[in-house]
């Protein structure tokens, strides 16, 4: 390993690999598991909160939008009930931290729920988890009976007052349950239609119309440290709005593919791949990287990025030099979503992994509104065609029009989720598609399709 | 008369030019009003806004205003600086706000009505000449308005069932289904009774009925008319008639004292379908399949074509001298009807105060469903009480008639329309007496009448109903009656003549309207027949708030007790 790259910095997933640490509320105690709820319970809700938003931690679970503020825009004044929904949906392509968190850490997950719903005043807590995590919710269900016997969850919270109920609830099994207002759809027991915004914000009108906020499985678990180390002490970490540590999931056509967790912007994408996760396999180079999930924009590997940051400050990066951050990759026109970083070598055939990225969003779209029911499916069939030897040089920007009267047009983000990859892969590889026009124009046989 | 509320006003700029509009209402509706057509699917404005179609985007501008301080911010030119949504925001959810900018006609609205106009239609079906909803297809109306008029789909469209049975009235083709979701949203707010979702999802979507259900709901045709394409069709209308052949006529539903606002569509005489018009006072844009079943009785069998005598036919003018010559210089009796219109109760109440007649009236009652079929079952029991037939609410037998009749009180009677032994008269007293029946169909009463006079049907004649809210509202004559046949109207007003040896002939419903309108003391003082024919007038109902009226609280309807408490 190279020596300028930083070590990682595990906050969050620090005893995930450790062999003597079990998911069992005895490990955590032993690791000084909820003494921040204490800390929590001697303060006030407004306090904690305050605390949140001094910390300047920003969303886990692709927005990056920051938490505390996302609080401070709770409906208290309409007297209806609270609910806090942590997000558990994890069902980004590419993404499988919140996995590992809840897996092997779940009581660190329940800790934060608790200081969130005291916060904000929640009497009612929900993990929505993802349906196939089975042993997750399983492990999550007996992490909240052991919390409630210890006092930490339930009723009468560490002998206070203050009680709040936190129940498992097992996901719809469909990418959209992971969208926060689908969720709540999908909670309230109904199709996990997303909701339009206006008027159903979250938090004013959520969960049953009432005020419900909804975060990232990591999110949450940072408030439980946040609170441990106070959140201006908290905000030191990391850099200057990309604050706190960040698990990074790194799939693909590496050597050592998995998750990393490293202070925001301590390293850069090259390190990432080329370091942290030991290259690529010997004699490729590569060719593309998706940095925050597939609904994130590809980088391609010989691109520059220039433009100025938020500060002012110039850059001028190849793809290697992307900072690992919010801003980063945001920069570079991407964004660093839910921290799925996925890595193409030069083998990978890029207009069938677009293909294979439409074909998921074509079978996730919840099919509400037109532009992305209509137009994720089309873009599917365009694509599969295009790799079974029916592309034509027309069908690039044919693609580009179709995605570009998607973004921007649906009810929910899903709409850029469909759209970007698609934009992305076409604009940057256009080469590799007006070849496949060409190639399979010159390899196919005239007879053959008509056979179908 | 009782005058409607005023609403409050607020100035939007609405393509550069400042309008104003009610507060509060939507983007689309704004435009509307200043004639700028937002195209849409599933926004409707009785139902819940779903915003899922996205063919009502628009461009949405508000005046900024400084976070600090709140203060607007001001243009160069002392105007108000608006910041734009970067994205276009739907119409139907946009509601207008004092100073808000809108812009429909941009050249990113109409990129985003190209768009969703082909990715509505990637799937859809193309075949509109053989499709039943061609003629009142929206997706074929925006499609030619604001689509791009070529296709770029060169792949497989999905396919999806055809002909399937929703329920006893409705048939579904979802290949042309666009997912709009009105029929669900209906079902669940209106019909209360939740029996249509999707399953599947993505493109892949498809509109059903849930398991074990079916849409047999007495609303079930609403989802019909409200379904912007041919999805959902009328088992009982589909492929009969081609829309644009259809000439339409404003009627009222005579089902219920609800007064359903209609409109009859019929061919070269023959009446094809009926479907509700928007009303805001009563129906909404509803009204109950049964009501739209009430044109069969139109050809139905046993109805009355012809004039008769004694059982032999003969011309309507010597029918009216015969009845004339059976009843008069008789105990007169007169059995009045509800669902006479409000001119034949009127000249019904003219005759009996120049015969001294006795009026008997009964009413019918059923179930009321709480939305638009009410407990009272006739459109026009609040007629009679305006016309002065009765001072007491109806009962639903006539048995005090039939003491009459037997205590010999009455030797005659002139019977519009009722069935006397269904209304508790005995067959005995029944002969005892001369008849004379007017109605448009067969019953006890015409088969015992000395004289049979043949009435018109409601689409047949022009007239106006007292609906449950007291309002008054008018219908027209949507086909002609049967050869040689006048109105009741004219029947009445032939026979005040022949026992008022007037000459005047109160024929014409003006005529009749000016009669009313010119009587002291009643509700009707001072309406003018012009204004009726505007739209609906309210009346004020509350001399009659101590009679105990049988309908329960429904759509735009609250019991008089209920108002007043």
């Amino acid at each position: 390993m190279n020596a300028s790259t930083p070590k990682e910095r595990r906050i969050i997933l620090k005893h995930a690999d450790d062999p003597k640490y079990s998911n069992q509320i005895g490990c955590y105690l032993r690791e000084g598991g909820y003494e921040s709820l204490k800390k929590a319970f001697s303060m006030k809700p407004d306090e904690v909160g305050e605390e949140v938003l001094k910390s300047g931690v920003r969303g886990r679970g692709g927005a990056g939008f920051p938490a505390g503020m996302k609080w401070k825009f709770l409906d208290r004044k309409s007297g209806k009930p609270i609910y806090l929904i942590c997000n558990a949906d994890e069902s980004e392509p590419g993404t499988f931290k919140d996995r590992q968190i809840m897996y092997k850490d779940p009581h660190q997950l329940i800790e934060g729920m608790m200081i969130a719903a005291f916060a904000i005043g929640a009497k009612q807590a929900f993990i929505y988890i993802r349906a196939e995590f089975h042993e997750g919710a399983r492990i999550l269900d007996r992490a909240i009976i052991e919390a409630k016997k210890a006092g930490f969850c339930g009723d009468q919270i560490l002998g206070t007052d203050y009680s709040c109920n936190l129940v498992v609830h097992r996901g719809a099994g469909a990418y959209i349950c992971g969208e926060e207002t689908g969720l709540i759809e999908s909670l309230e027991g109904k199709r996990p239609n997303p909701r339009i915004k206006p008027p159903y914000f979250p938090a004013v009108l959520g969960l049953y119309q009432c005020p419900t906020i909804v975060n990232n499985v990591e999110t949450l678990c940072n408030v439980r440290h946040i609170i441990e180390m106070g959140g201006e002490e908290f905000s030191k970490i990391g850099k200057p709005n990309n604050t706190g540590t960040r698990i990074w999931c790194v799939s693909g056509q590496v050597m050592n593919p998995g998750y990393y967790e490293f202070e925001c912007g301590s390293l850069t994408l090259g390190q990432m791949i080329f370091d942290v996760c030991g290259g690529l396999q010997p004699g490729r180079s590569l060719k593309a990287v998706i940095p925050g999930g597939s609904s994130a924009k590809v980088l391609r590997a010989d691109e520059r990025f220039t433009g100025s940051l938020k500060d002012g400050t110039e850059f001028d990066w190849g793809l290697e030099d992307i900072p690992l951050d919010f801003d980063g990759p945001m920069s570079a026109g991407s964004m660093s979503g839910s921290g799925g970083i996925i890595v193409m070598d030069d083998t990978v055939d890029i207009v069938e992994a677009m293909a294979n990225v439409n074909a998921f969003y074509a079978h996730e779209s919840c099919g509400q509104c037109t532009p992305c029911r209509e137009g994720s499916l089309w873009m599917r069939k365009i694509s599969q065609r295009m790799c079974s030897g029916g592309a034509r040089e027309e069908d690039a920007d044919l693609l580009l029009s179709v995605a570009k009267q998607i973004e921007g047009r649906t009810i929910c983000a899903f709409g850029e989720a469909a759209a970007w990859p698609t934009q992305s892969f076409v604009t940057k590889f256009k080469d590799d598609f007006i070849r496949k026009a060409t190639d399979s124009q010159k390899d196919r046989d005239p007879k053959s399709l008509q056979l179908i | 008369m009782i005058s409607p509320e005023k609403e409050e006003f607020v100035v939007i700029t609405l393509n550069g030019t400042e309008v104003e509009v009610p507060n509060g209402i939507n983007a689309v509706e704004a435009a509307a009003l200043h004639g700028k057509e937002v195209p849409h699917y599933c926004y409707h404005p009785k139902l819940s806004i779903a915003g899922n179609c996205r063919m009502c985007l628009v461009e949405m501008g508000t005046p900024m205003r400084d976070r600090a301080t709140g203060e607007p911010i001001l243009e160069d030119n002392g105007g108000p600086k608006i910041g734009w949504v970067p994205k276009p925001v739907i119409g139907c959810a946009t509601n207008v706000s004092p100073g808000m900018h809108i812009r429909t006609e941009s050249d990113l609205v109409n990129e985003c009505r190209e768009g969703i106009m082909e990715f509505l239609l990637v799937n859809h079906p193309l075949d509109c000449p053989i499709c039943d909803q061609a003629g009142e297809c929206r997706l074929q109306e925006f499609a030619t308005d604001y689509g791009r008029g070529y296709s770029r789909y060169i792949e497989r469209k999905n396919v999806k069932p055809k002909r399937t049975r929703l329920g006893p009235r409705v048939t579904l083709d979802d290949e042309r289904c666009i997912l709009c979701s009105r029929c669900i949203r209906f079902s669940q707010e209106v019909a209360k009774d939740d029996v249509l979702g999707f399953v599947d999802r993505g493109s892949f979507s498809t509109l059903t009925c849930f398991p074990g259900k079916e849409l047999a709901n007495n609303y079930s045709l609403n989802t019909v008319d409200i379904c912007p394409v041919g999805a959902l069709t009328s088992t009982d209308f589909r492929f009969k008639m081609r829309v644009w052949f259809l000439k339409e006529s404003k009627s009222i539903c005579s089902e219920s004292s609800s007064g359903c606002n209609t409109l009859v569509s019929s061919r070269e005489g023959v009446i094809q379908r009926i479907t509700p018009r928007r009303n805001d006072l009563v129906n909404d844009t509803w009204m109950t399949d049964s009501g739209r079943e009430l044109y069969k009785s139109v050809q139905s069998e046993d109805r009355i074509r012809r004039p008769s005598a004694d059982g032999s036919d003969l011309p309507l003018e010597d029918a009216i001298s015969r009845a004339f010559e059976t009843l008069k210089e008789k105990k007169l009796g007169l059995v009045a009807n509800c669902r006479s219109t409000l001119e034949e109760q009127f000249l019904t109440q003219r005759l009996a105060e120049l015969t001294d007649a006795k009026v008997f009236i009964r009413g019918h009652f059923g179930e009321d469903d709480g939305i638009l079929l009410s407990a009272d079952r006739t459109p026009n029991l609040r007629g009679a009480l305006v016309a002065g037939l009765t001072n007491q609410y109806p009962a639903e037998h006539l048995n005090e008639l039939n003491q009459s009749i037997s205590d010999g009180e009455i030797d005659a009677l002139l019977v519009i329309g009722e069935d006397l032994l269904e209304s508790g008269i005995t067959q005995e007293n029944l002969d005892k007496i001369s008849l004379v029946f007017m109605g448009t169909t067969q019953n006890s009463s015409s088969s015992s009448a000395n004289v049979v006079l043949p009435g018109l049907s409601v689409f047949e004649k022009s007239g106006s109903f007292i609906n449950r809210s007291f309002l008054l509202q008018c219908f027209d004559q949507a086909i002609p009656g049967p050869a040689g046949l006048l109105s009741e109207c004219k029947i009445l007003s032939k026979l005040v003549n022949l026992f008022s040896n007037e000459t005047k002939v109160l024929s014409e419903l003006h005529d009749v309207w000016q009669a009313m309108s010119s009587m002291e003391d009643s509700v009707l003082s001072g309406i003018e027949f012009s204004e009726i024919k505007k739209g609906a007038v309210q009346l004020d109902g509350s001399k009659w708030k101590h009679l105990s009226f049988v309908e329960k609280e429904a759509l735009h309807h609250k019991p008089m007790d209920l108002i007043t408490a």
